[in-house]
């Protein structure tokens, strides 16, 4: 016989994007305290958080648990000791054998516990055990800490309640409906749960709260947009959408704007027409089951318009001052205590661009790229910064170049994200993140662990991504310093950003990411093109053999700690293994490893199998060794073969 | 439809009817609720207490001369402060907007997590704003900490946005245009507050002076404050109360001077250092000497 669990967490409103991490904690934590189960389901809504788990034991087997007890020569009052400990005659003992000698002992039988007592142990410690970014007291001082207050649990095995208390609060069967069109209290058991949700206005699976939305904006043509559809289906416990409009002379402000009031500020998606552009339309999803009188809707557009009111209001107030003229602005508005302000920094960046080769334009774009920090609509809407920047150069009649650049400056924002879109954003996008990474590095902001309050590995990531998809051949060392006692900190985290780019992001291996490394870059472009080569190379059959014979060949050179480098004398030569493979390596000596390695490989393998490198006579020893050492320099310039990881 | 006005009595009524203290207004400027006593201090220590009251509450830098249809220098917030908050706090939160006349089986509510802080006061904590169509209509808190020192009992505190929410059940575009009183628009009432407000505080308030006041007030209260003794034995004489008002005078002065552009972004850190400094005096002032009062009561 088997019994299901149900618990739900009741709560007040959870912030939707710790949902699904705060499920994934629970499961977690339960699976920690081994209570059999078969399967395990995880639901949420903002106002619950829930595990069904299908097949517990109603109590757990029984079982036997061996104590040992003194030396079978013990004295018998010793073990008399032992028997009354464990609540038995010392006849009851028996003797024996281990490795250490012979010694009394006592099996004890364990009686297997009840589930229900178990868990009733261990749910208060699971629930508390989630862990959330930010948590809050509401009993008192001291009390239990959790995202919202708690206000009711579910907890049943089978039939049965499991009885805890939790924060004033005691486990039951009463689970609560939606909050204005269900009951605040019903009455639920473990199979009829779901269902019971479902009277009362909740629909429990993400999955189908996922899908009435979809379902529900079916005839409109939105933007999709995944983001905010997750955060509607955990903000919301019976979603449904609805389609607003507004007034299509708002078109007229810039689309970015018009997305973002309705995107971050309203949660609204907005509506394409079938050409692709913005519509004067939004779908807002409620919470509640429809909106027959239209109360819902015109509430939603007017706050709309209200808010499109405002931006067209700074969008206008904005235009009255140029940004060329906000220049000296800046030196008002800090960018970080201790690197001064965004006037200092602009000015930084503009030497910056002309070190990695922009042009006047880069230079220009560079010099307005941080005025709109002085505007009202970047005060109001600050995620728009660079963009409205962007925006206000091409109305101010600057070069497209310019304009771009000034409008792409933060880009990528993420992995994902492109580069900016033409050579000059390119270079005013890598001195702005060059200039903050070094300047935080400088004075000692540097990231550790989760801390990165000045995002500087997303700054350092979009610098490796704009040179090597950019195709930008300028030297990094040349950029942050190239002795590696100029910014050692700095150096050590841009390695570890390359490295996750070409693996994380390009899919390259780690030992291939290893390999080409180990040998130095002239820039990262030509470290993907030997990324890709190596790649390449990996494919033919050739390839593992020579790269383990490289490994072998390193470690001679090591053993010997060789480095000598040399003519090499051919009359040192025994005719046979050896004089082929200096043959063959004075025919395919320059050209490219791709061409080289099937010629390469037989005769490097025959001359491992029959030369014996550490010959007696010294001289010729020295010859080998120089050899050896000549062929590894000549084709490890692509990669350093010995750091990929062979299967033999 | 309720003119502005019924809509804050109908509020006060429903509150006042949950065992809340009905407060008026708080006579020195503050820029929003939060900031006077009856909540600022009330929220400390371990006794209940349970109050609303309308705070005009001015934020000089949001003027617009009267222009903006939703945007003002002095804004009336309706504050309720139940502490310890009660375990039905949303739902009862729920049936004061019922009490309105707000239909919440025809109309959308949302919680959206949005978490509080008020650098200058020390103060923090857990909530969300609340969400009508749309509207962002009231800011909830669970208080944690206040003047830096985390609170013994966790209050709930409601700020109603009452321009906005008035706005929203008179179906008005502008909050100019609300009625306050039939035959009396908001406009009527407080129209002349915006514009000069906004001539005073962003073309003519004089900054020399401004700081000149900023510094005599922030003297005041922390002279007051060295004189507090926490060992003497007649500790509930000491002027709390009125070294509090001069702290609240330096944030209105700090505000005003703020919306002026005299107050630099390097500056600002330390100016909002200076003002929470006292304001955690005032706090930690406020708490012992509720200590004492609670073990007098004790006994």
């Amino acid at each position: 016989m088997s019994v299901p669990l149900l618990l739900e967490i009741g709560t007040e409103e959870i912030p939707d994007w710790m949902i699904r991490p705060a499920l994934d904690d629970l499961r977690r934590l339960f699976e920690k305290t081994e209570i059999p189960h078969a399967s395990i389901r995880m639901d949420a809504t903002p106002r619950r958080l829930v595990l069904r788990a299908e097949g517990l034991p109603p109590r757990l087997a029984d079982r036997q648990e061996r104590v040992q007890g003194p030396a079978k020569s013990a004295p018998p009052k010793a073990v008399e000791g032992f028997a009354r400990k464990q609540g038995v005659a010392p006849e009851d003992l028996i003797v024996e054998t281990t490795a250490k000698g012979e010694y009394y002992s006592y099996v004890k039988r364990v009686p297997g516990r009840a589930v229900k007592e178990l868990l009733a142990e261990a749910l208060p410690g699971v629930i508390l055990g989630i862990s959330f970014p930010k948590t809050m007291y509401w009993t008192g001082k001291g009390g239990p800490r959790f995202i919202r207050p708690i206000r009711w649990i579910v907890a049943l095995l089978g039939e049965d309640i499991i009885p805890f208390e939790l924060a004033a609060v005691r486990s039951g069967s009463l689970t609560s409906g939606h909050r204005r069109l269900g009951a605040r209290e019903i009455v639920v058991t473990a199979s009829d749960y779901e269902e019971r949700l479902g009277d009362h206005y909740v629909i429990l699976s993400a999955e189908a709260r996922r899908k009435k939305i979809a379902d529900g904006m079916a005839g409109v043509r939105i933007k999709r947009d995944e983001a905010l559809l997750e955060t509607l289906v955990y903000l919301t416990e019976f979603p449904t959408p609805i389609t607003g409009g507004f007034d299509p002379e708002f078109l007229q402000l810039p689309e970015e704007v018009l997305i973002t009031v309705m995107r971050h500020h309203q949660r609204y998606f907005s509506v394409e027409d079938a050409q692709g552009k913005l519509a004067p339309q939004f779908v807002a999803v409620m919470n509640i089951d429809s909106d027959p009188e239209g109360f819902v809707r015109r509430g939603n557009e007017r706050v709309l318009r209200a808010r499109f009111n405002d931006a067209r209001f700074f969008w206008e107030t904005d235009q009255k001052k140029k940004l060329a003229d906000r220049v000296p602005d800046l030196a008002h508005v800090t960018f970080q205590a201790k690197l001064g302000s965004y006037l200092e920094k602009t000015e930084r960046m503009i030497a910056l661009t002309g070190m990695l080769g922009g042009d006047q334009h880069a230079a220009q774009a560079a010099q307005l790229s941080k005025c709109d920090l002085t505007t009202e609509l970047v005060k109001e809407f600050t995620e728009l910064q660079g963009v409205v920047g962007g925006l206000y150069a091409r109305v101010q009649g600057e070069p497209e170049p310019v304009w771009q650049a000034i409008y792409d400056q933060y880009k990528p924002e993420s992995m994902e994200d492109g580069i900016p879109r033409n050579r000059t954003g390119q270079i005013v996008a890598l001195a702005d993140k060059l200039d903050t990474l070094t300047g935080c590095f400088r004075v000692g902001l540097i990231p550790t662990g989760s801390r990165d309050p000045f995002a500087l590995r997303r700054a350092a990531q979009g610098v490796v991504k704009i040179l090597v998809e950019g195709k930008i051949e300028l030297d990094l060392r040349d950029l942050i310093g190239r002795e590696r006692l100029d910014n050692p900190d700095l150096r050590d985290f841009f390695e570890d950003r390359i490295r996750f780019y070409f693996r994380d992001y390009r899919g390259f291996a780690y030992d291939e990411v290893n390999a080409c490394m180990a040998v130095a870059s002239r820039n990262l472009v030509d470290l993907e093109a030997r990324l890709v080569r190596v790649q390449k190379l990996r494919g033919s059959a050739d390839f593992e053999p020579l790269a383990a014979s490289f490994k072998r060949i390193r470690n001679i050179l090591e053993q010997a700690k060789f480095t000598g480098l040399g003519a090499i004398d051919e009359t040192l030569l025994d005719p046979g293994p050896e004089r082929d493979l200096y043959d063959e390596y004075r025919r395919i000596a320059g050209q490219p490893i791709e061409s080289a390695i099937s010629r390469l490989r037989p005769k490097v393998d025959l001359y491992f199998d029959k030369v014996l490198v550490n010959a007696p006579d010294a001289r010729v020893r020295r010859n080998r060794l120089t050899l050896l050492n000549t062929m590894l320099r000549e084709f490890s310039t692509i990669a350093d073969f010995s750091e990929i990881v062979t299967k033999s | 439809m309720p003119s502005f006005q019924e809509i804050i009595f109908k509020l006060k009524q429903y509150w006042a009817e949950r065992g809340c203290i009905i407060q008026e207004p708080y006579d020195v400027e503050v820029g929003a609720g939060t900031m006077c006593p009856e909540t600022f201090l009330r929220v400390l220590g371990p006794k209940p207490y349970r109050v609303a009251y309308v705070q005009p509450s001015r934020r000089p830098a949001d003027g617009r001369y009267g222009d903006n249809p939703n945007r003002l220098f002095k804004h009336s917030q309706l504050q309720v402060i139940l502490k310890p908050s009660p375990g039905d706090v949303v739902e009862q939160y729920l049936g004061s907007l019922e009490a309105i006349g707000i239909d919440l089986r025809k109309h959308d509510i949302k919680f959206e997590e949005d978490n509080w802080e008020a650098p200058t006061l020390g103060a923090w904590g857990i909530g969300w704003q609340v969400m009508l169509d749309g509207l962002e209509i009231t800011q909830f808190t669970y208080f944690q900490q206040c003047g830096g020192i985390d609170l013994d009992v966790v209050p709930a505190e409601l700020t109603y946005g009452l321009e906005r929410l008035t706005a929203f059940l008179q179906v008005k575009d502008s909050v100019y245009d609300i009625d306050w009183t039939q035959g009396f628009t908001y406009r009527d009432v407080r129209y002349l507050d915006e514009l000069q407000y906004s001539v005073y505080n962003f073309e003519l308030a004089d900054v020399p002076t401004l700081w000149k006041l900023f510094d005599l007030h922030e003297g005041e209260a922390g002279r007051l404050l060295k004189l507090y003794d926490p060992k003497s034995t007649e500790k509930l004489r000491f002027p709390l109360l009125p070294a509090y008002d001069q702290v609240l005078k330096c944030s209105n002065i700090f505000n005003t001077l703020d919306a002026r552009g005299a107050i630099s972004v390097t500056e600002r850190v330390g100016v909002i250092q200076r003002v929470r400094r006292l304001a955690v005096g005032a706090a930690q002032a406020w708490a012992d000497q509720q200590q004492q009062q609670t073990s007098e009561a004790a006994q």
